[in-house]
């Protein structure tokens, strides 16, 4: 299990700079948005957390056809399929690994583009918090949608369109995560639902994921 | 005789063929009824004016909309641990027929705010999360589509389902807590039995309910037919061609 997530990470680094490219593109979105709805500070606060969690959200699953395509075009998914460790770890370890090289850059670099569109000090904190807390359900989801599409000829675009929707929760609670902050009332329940969703999707989604696989490679 | 034996292919060929015009006869007859009725005989609303005719297509749409999900998620279900080929078959017939519910809960729903709320469209819990569960059927039925095999594909739809529906059910209640509603409540509470409705609305309203219902029950079973003999036809044709390969 260990290897396995150690080549999996290992993978993801050394692919022509993977992790750096979701990064770029995740600063590339967010960097966008003043210049379509104008520099006005009042209007940036205003809309920074929603924008910063879209963002993340589709720089987390433009990585995902990564997850498992290369694994399949060279037939080691067959071999790993077929080795004692069961499916469901495989594709827990595969979340995780996932989790770790693209999600982890941007909570790093979240905070950074954060006070860019002009967000208060105090407020970094909770948007790093909810980031924390909600992107191990979009990887969790993501490695389903991935199983899911693994089977369809070009499943790119499928990908986006199975997989969106399942992350309406997520982001919902994340972003009124950081506006209960900004706006004072310090309510928890948002972040205790994001973390709730987490733990569900981390607990349950490898289980779905490898009953797809399995009727996949059948 | 076993119950599970109304879901062998020839067996439901036979009981859904004499079962199919008494639903479309009766589906299109309480319509019918239900409509005529409700248009034409009975009252304006006293606030609302004449505005509100147009309950009796969107909320049996509606319901139709969420019970099409609800078939869908026990089809899969079925076929998930008996693997009847009938279930998943209703499944992926149900499915466009659930999108089109919804489109039509929205579009009747949009009419209606227009003159009454002062807008097509607000950002409602209720509205919101019809919209969502209208992206649900959109990949359910794009995954039906994108898949050649159709045994892995009834496989693949029936997980994305059944996880579509916990997702879906999470997402209704998170758009709750995201923002506070304009819609009003449902005037025909099950649990409690308190109609906020007359009577006078209410029975063409049920009438248009059970006709919708029908009219579901009349899709679903043409469009599972219709399936059952294209996989039938195809079977038919690859036979053909395997004898033709064999005689050359």
């Amino acid at each position: 299990m260990k290897a396995l997530f150690w080549r999996d990470l290992k993978l993801a680094v050394a692919s022509g700079g993977g992790v750096w490219l979701t990064c770029v593109f995740f600063a590339i979105l967010v960097v966008m948005i003043p210049f379509g709805v104008g520099s006005e500070r009042g209007v940036l606060v205003r809309i920074a957390p929603g924008v910063i969690w879209v963002a993340a959200l589709l720089a987390t699953f433009l990585s995902l056809d990564r997850i498992f395509a290369s694994d399949a075009e060279d037939g080691s998914l067959e071999v790993l399929a077929q080795s004692p460790l069961p499916l469901e770890a495989l594709t827990l370890i595969k979340a995780l690994a996932h989790w770790i090289t693209t999600c982890v850059p941007l909570v790093v670099i979240a905070p950074i583009l954060g006070a860019m569109l002009g967000m208060p000090f105090v407020s970094l904190g909770p948007l790093v918090l909810s980031l924390l807390l909600g992107t191990p359900a979009l990887s969790a989801i993501g490695t389903f949608g991935a199983a899911l599409v693994l089977f369809v000829a070009r499943g790119g675009m499928l990908l986006s369109i199975l997989v969106l929707p399942f992350a309406f929760p997520t982001l919902i609670f994340g972003t009124t995560a950081i506006t209960s902050v900004l706006s004072g009332s310090g309510e928890m329940t948002p972040f205790l639902m994001l973390a709730g969703i987490s733990l569900g999707s981390v607990g349950l989604m490898p289980f779905a994921s490898s009953a797809v696989l399995r009727f996949g490679l059948r | 005789m076993n119950f599970w034996q109304f879901a062998n292919p020839t067996v439901f060929m036979s009981w859904s063929g004499k079962l199919l015009p008494w639903a479309w006869l009766t589906a299109l007859a309480s319509l019918a009824v239900a409509l005529v009725w409700g248009f034409f005989f009975t009252p304006d609303d006293f606030r609302m004016g004449s505005t509100v005719k147009i309950i009796y297509i969107h909320v049996p749409a509606a319901m139709m909309a969420i019970n099409a999900w609800l078939m869908m998620f026990v089809a899969s279900l079925i076929w998930f641990i008996r693997r009847h080929h009938v279930s998943a078959l209703a499944a992926k017939a149900a499915a466009p027929i659930g999108l089109v519910m919804t489109l039509i809960a929205i579009a009747t729903g949009a009419i209606w705010g227009k003159p009454m709320w002062g807008t097509y469209w607000a950002w409602d819990p209720r509205l919101t999360s019809f919209l969502i569960l209208c992206f649900f059927f959109v990949g359910y039925i794009a995954l039906w589509e994108a898949l050649e095999s159709s045994d892995v594909a009834a496989d693949l739809t029936s997980v994305l389902c059944l996880v579509g529906s916990v997702f879906a059910l999470l997402s209704r209640y998170a758009v709750q807590f995201w923002n506070q509603g304009l819609h009003q409540g449902t005037s025909v509470p099950v649990a409690t039995g308190e109609r906020t409705v007359d009577d006078v609305f209410f029975a063409p309203l049920a009438l248009a309910m059970l006709g919708f219902g029908l009219l579901f029950i009349a899709l679903v079973l043409t469009r599972t037919r219709t399936e059952l003999r294209l996989r039938r036809a195809r079977a038919l044709e690859a036979r053909q061609r395997m004898r033709l390969e064999q005689s050359v």
